[in-house]
């Protein structure tokens, strides 16, 4: 992300001709915030370190890959569930399971709850949000994901109605 | 306190574990390790800069300006906005976190900040141009169309639903 280092020192710079005080303070308060969240972000990479490794992508590609549109729907809301990736990665890897014959229903279901649903982000989460709202989010989250594969399964032609 | 040693007792035995699979070797452990380094690397190159712009933002915007457009009277245009400053978010759900809970301490409705954050895993621009690559636009269209009022709608039931005392206005150390 070579544009945020660019954006990041424009408003530095920025920031300093106008005020240098308050520039020095808001980099001070940035990184103390960062500090402060530091070990729940050493939770989660350590989360996503074990869960893709139990979880790898030639895995992902045989659980979508057989049953029925509903059993594969559930699942792949639930393996998007638990798991993150960045775009980067999880995009190539929707693109390989599209080309492998997995429905658009599917893939939906997959990438909507992969980027909204955070198991692994969980413990960030709830740092700034509290539990009971972090958990209710993210149960809301999956249901909108189930919405939005239906609606692209219906658009798709892949859900008949 | 507790809960602190918690995660620390965590890190320490994953270090312990990794060190030891190095030495043993235990390939398993190698592999997650070499897991943990790919995506360290990733956020790196992202939080630090993430959180000096929050700090920024922290310093020059103003608690009214926040209030203005973000906040209880924002309204719908309220949510609008979120969507908006959502699609220009870089990172991921873990850069969007730590930013809505800045807006909300700024005076962001609670709402409006639960959109802001749905919202920045469905619309960053770059992602979105990334999915349509490889998915078709017809596929991120639907999506980003069907989601965006669910998540808006969503958002407004879990900010009745929400007592705000729940939301800590500042992380504990």
């Amino acid at each position: 992300m070579d544009y945020l280092l660019v954006l990041t020192i424009g408003a530095i710079i920025l920031s300093f001709i106008v005020d240098r005080q308050k520039t020095i303070k808001g980099v001070k308060i940035g990184l103390k915030k960062l500090k402060k969240i530091a070990p729940q972000f050493l939770i989660m990479l350590i989360s996503i370190s074990i869960v893709l490794y139990l979880l790898p992508e030639e895995t992902i590609v045989k659980f979508l890959g057989n049953g029925n549109l509903i059993t594969n729907t559930v699942l792949a809301a639930i393996i998007g569930s638990i798991t993150m990736m960045p775009g980067f990665i999880a995009f190539p890897l929707c693109g390989i399971l599209l080309t492998t014959g997995v429905n658009y229903t599917v893939l939906a279901a997959f990438s909507t709850t992969l980027m909204m649903v955070g198991f692994v982000t969980f413990p960030v989460e709830k740092e700034y949000y509290g539990t009971k709202l972090a958990i209710k989010r993210n149960l809301f989250s999956v249901l909108i994901a189930l919405v939005v594969a239906i609606v692209v399964g219906i658009v798709f032609g892949e859900i008949l109605v | 306190m507790k809960k602190k040693n918690f995660t620390q007792y965590v890190i320490i035995f994953y270090a312990i574990f990794i060190i030891v699979s190095y030495i043993m070797p235990i390939e398993a452990g190698q592999d997650i390790a070499k897991n943990f380094y790919r995506f360290t690397f990733e956020m790196i190159k992202i939080l630090p800069f993430a959180f000096i712009l929050i700090g920024l933002l922290e310093v020059w915007i103003k608690q009214e300006t926040i209030e203005k457009y973000l906040g209880e009277s924002s309204g719908l245009l309220g949510h609008f906005w979120a969507i908006i400053l959502s699609s220009t978010t870089v990172g991921g759900a873990y850069v969007a976190f730590p930013l809505g809970h800045t807006l909300y301490k700024k005076g962001a409705k609670l709402g409006v900040v639960l959109t802001y954050i749905s919202a920045a895993a469905i619309t960053r621009i770059p992602m979105t141009i990334f999915e349509a690559s490889f998915l078709g636009v017809k596929f991120t269209l639907v999506r980003i169309f069907v989601s965006i009022p669910l998540i808006v709608i969503s958002s407004i039931i879990l900010d009745k639903l929400t007592d705000k005392n729940e939301v800590p206005k500042e992380i504990k150390e």
